[in-house]
């Protein structure tokens, strides 16, 4: 009985996977008002139980209601190079129909289609609704000499390069925080990628890096066994870490060009009635009372953005990366 | 220290203890299927914990997380097919086992052996998860890099009908393994078409190397010299099978000591476990000819290792939320929804679910080893099936599994590609073992390289870096002793050889002299 229920829910998930290839040849039929007809799947680009993958299962765990879609979200996991892969299989394979979504991490995709040779860019896709924003803090072990963030600065400022940071990966958030962080305080640092935020903070807390670079919700979870020092944001956030200052407080120009923000996206060229039923119902589907308990439940900022201001940070962003990365680019 | 029993009724609740079956039941079948390991069973099932009672849930996802380990080894027994990557060390002398019509006591050591191990593994989470969650915290990039390399050493004797077929294979593994994007340069290497991008997902290459060269060799069964075989399953009391397995005590000890070694690093995942375990145990038989030939050893050092990786790799994330292998990376979401933050508050704020969790999973390797003894029982009706149906169905579950984990046609197509090659690869004496293994090792070697390097040239120097502090000099001298340890054996076995053809030889030429 429990296998069988299991086995419908995979067959439910390739059949829509199928979906995507066979589904290619027939004409594209879409009218606002029968959409959706059927589930509604979106690609994650991350494995399964990271933390993009599980806030996105918790905020699409509505959708079947009738106020909302009227019909369940199937999660598709595509992982691999930092969500290249599954992004650039959106950009390119994903019909353009409002079925076939997918979940967007900034800056990552951003930072990513500016120094490599992307299929995806601001351009051609269209946001729907923001749901969360992971900002990024520096964080260093429990038992670390630096308890202040001036501390680990002028440590760093006698010793150049000695000062180890690890996070996520390459331009992802933390990546991006580390980057604007050594910029603006002219210290030479090092950057030491790791294979997701888990890994870069266990480098932290077991003394392989002097400091790091991760989400405030999981630097929050861990709070026992790391010291915060400072938190790459506009303001502290009020809610997990009143006691932490920005480092604008600190006299470092570090602004929420990091923050991880996380939403649901669709491919530019999908019907406006069907992006605009989306983004009108998407966002109260984040801000039910159910959704948002859940994920204060697991430390996750939850933080709605509608189509219109997620269109202006999006260009914001890419603004601004252009600039920080312009000597990076390969 | 025994406030787990408290706890214990708890799992006995009607509705908990139902769910436990279930999960187990369900993860067995699960676990025996290629290509749906562990790490995918839990990650499938989290959604549907999110509207269960917290310790309800985590039960769910705990007896899955066991089961799946050890189902894995119900096919690579029957097939030569392991379920998981964690289970390729038992095809070694599982399958030769079954191909002799040992098929049942196969499966008996290995479910009895996964109990052993098992029960081990979690008395270590309940015992000594304080005191060993800081220990875990201290393996950094060096001394991952040399447990990687300790895998690497074995790579040449596994399997392989000679040590130099065995070192390309891994060769080619390790080289399999750099393909795609590096996450630590930023830069793709060998990508020369779009399936490649992504780099060669493990599960995919697992079951192609292993199970379509089963499924080609079932339809051209003449073209196989000692291919697949049918083989009658013989019916064997529990009792005798208990009392055989505690008999290699050996096994189990070395098995067992070396899953909760490797469990409790992070970073380091299952798979290797069963190798390391199996090899080690190899090393200190008397009878190291037997292994690869169906010794019961090999089987119960590998499923003993496997099972008792389970209940360690849960030590660092209870407390400290470090996983200790990927299945408990999953795992670590599935407590996140229910708001239960790993930390040292979480065995006082949260005990009653806690303890409830964690004695399911010891309740749960009962279960495990009941209901494996049970399919074993009744495995002899799957064996009973036509080949071309039983190639019809691998091959779908194959596909469906490959497909599954990361919904990708291209994982599929690298599935195939890398089965066809092994197929002919196969018929001169390659063996899928060793490629997998490179697969594996390499990732974990390279990364971990990678950021020593980063960390050593900012720091004291690379030398100093991997190979000072007394953790760096215990795992180099382990790798040293284990690679002079395969060149001793090795030649001494080339010299008894030796002998062996001259004394033939002598006595031939004594009895044309007669």
């Amino acid at each position: 009985m429990f296998s069988s229920k299991m086995s419908r829910k995979l067959a439910t998930k390739t059949l829509t996977a199928l979906g995507v290839v066979s589904v290619l040849s027939l004409p594209q039929m879409v009218q606002a008002d029968t959409f959706p007809e059927r589930p509604v799947s979106m690609v994650v680009s991350y494995s399964p139980g990271g933390a993009t993958d599980f806030q996105a299962r918790i905020v699409t765990m509505l959708a079947g209601n009738e106020s909302y879609l009227g019909q369940p979200m199937v999660i598709l996991n595509k992982p691999g190079a930092g969500g290249k892969i599954g992004w650039d299989f959106y950009a390119s394979k994903a019909k353009k129909n409002g079925y076939e979504l997918a979940a967007y991490n900034v800056p990552h995709f951003i930072a990513q289609s500016i120094v490599f040779k992307t299929k995806y860019n601001i351009d051609n896709l269209e946001p729907i609704a923001n749901w969360g924003a992971d900002p990024a803090v520096l964080v260093v072990g429990k038992d670390s000499p630096f308890n202040t963030l001036e501390d680990l600065m002028s440590f760093a400022k006698e010793n150049p390069k000695k000062v180890t940071f690890s996070g996520a990966g390459l331009y992802v958030g933390h990546h991006i925080a580390f980057l604007q962080f050594a910029k603006e305080s002219g210290l030479k640092m090092t950057y030491i990628p790791h294979k997701g935020g888990t890994p870069a903070m266990k480098s932290v807390m077991g003394g392989q890096v002097k400091a790091g670079f991760n989400n405030l919700s999981d630097a929050f979870r861990n709070r026992d066994s790391v010291k915060i020092l400072a938190v790459a944001d506009l303001q502290r956030n009020t809610e997990f870490l009143p006691d932490v200052p920005t480092f604008m407080e600190k006299g470092v120009n570090v602004d929420d060009s990091s923050v991880n923000f996380r939403g649901i996206m669709a491919r530019k060229g999908t019907p406006p009635e069907v992006l605009s039923y989306l983004s009108q119902r998407v966002p109260l589907m984040f801000d039910d009372n159910k959704t948002t308990k859940k994920m204060s439940a697991a430390g996750s900022p939850v933080r709605v953005l509608s189509r219109e201001e997620v269109i202006k940070m999006w260009k914001e962003r890419e603004i601004y990366l252009k600039e920080l990365l312009a000597d990076l680019k390969k | 220290m025994l406030e787990f029993l408290q706890y214990l009724p708890e799992v006995f609740t009607p509705w908990n203890f139902m769910i436990l079956v279930l999960g187990t039941v369900g993860g067995l079948i699960l676990g025996a299927t290629p290509g749906l390991s562990p790490t995918m069973a839990v990650a499938l099932l989290i959604p549907f914990t999110f509207h269960m009672e917290p310790a309800t849930g985590l039960i769910l996802l705990g007896a899955a997380y066991t089961s799946t380990v050890a189902g894995g080894a119900v096919s690579a027994i029957l097939l030569s097919i392991p379920g998981a990557p964690a289970n390729i060390a038992t095809t070694l002398d599982g399958n030769p086992l079954a191909k002799q019509g040992k098929a049942t006591s196969a499966l008996h050591y290995c479910f009895i052996s996964s109990f052993v191990g098992g029960v081990i593994g979690v008395f270590v989470l309940i015992f000594f998860t304080p005191t060993l969650s800081q220990w875990a915290l201290g393996f950094g990039p060096s001394h991952l890099f040399w447990v990687a390399i300790l895998g690497v050493t074995v790579i040449g004797t596994l399997g392989s009908g000679s040590v130099v077929k065995g070192l390309f294979s891994g060769f080619v593994g390790l080289w399999i393994s750099t393909i795609g994007y590096d996450p630590v340069l930023g830069v793709e290497r060998f990508n020369y078409s779009e399936h490649l991008g992504g780099g060669i997902n493990i599960i995919a290459a697992l079951v192609g190397l292993f199970a379509i060269p089963q499924v080609l060799s079932m339809l051209t069964p003449q073209m196989m010299p000692g291919g697949v075989q049918k083989f009658a399953m013989e019916t064997q009391s529990v009792m005798t099978s208990v009392k055989e397995t505690l008999q290699r005590w050996k096994a189990l000890v070395v098995g067992s000591f070396i899953g909760v070694l490797v469990g409790l690093i992070p970073g380091a995942g299952g798979q290797i476990a069963g190798l390391v375990a199996y090899d080690q145990t190899k090393k200190l038989s008397r009878n190291k000819d037997m292994f690869g030939k169906g010794e019961p050893a090999g089987v119960i050092a590998a499923e003993s290792a496997n099972n008792a990786m389970v209940g360690p790799s849960l030590v660092p994330l209870l407390t400290l939320s470090v996983p200790g292998s990927p299945t408990a990376a999953v795992l670590l979401g599935g407590l996140l929804i229910h708001g239960l933050f790993p930390g040292p508050a979480l065995f006082t704020e949260h005990a009653p679910v806690v303890w409830t969790f964690i004695n399911s999973l010891l309740v749960g390797q009962l279960l495990m080893c009941v209901f494996g003894i049970m399919i074993a029982r009744y495995s002899r009706f799957v064996m009973d099936i036509p080949e071309f149906y039983m190639a019809a169905a691998i091959t779908v579950l194959a596909v469906f599994g490959t497909f599954s984990v990361q919904n990708s046609f291209s994982d599929v197509f690298v599935m195939m590609t890398l089965g066809i090659v092994m197929y002919f690869a196969s018929k001169i004496g390659f063996s899928p073992s060793p490629v997998v293994l490179g697969i594996i090792l390499g990732p974990i070697a390279e990364s971990n390289f990678l950021q020593g390097q980063m960390i050593a040239e900012v720091g004291d120097g690379s030398f100093n870096y991997f190979f000072g502090g007394p953790l760096n000099i215990v795992l180099v001298g382990v790798v040293a002793m284990s690679i002079v340890y395969s060149a001793y054996s090795e030649l001494k076995q080339k010299k008894q050889q030796r002998t062996a053809q001259q004394n033939d030889a002598d006595y031939r030429a004594e009895q044309e002299g007669v």
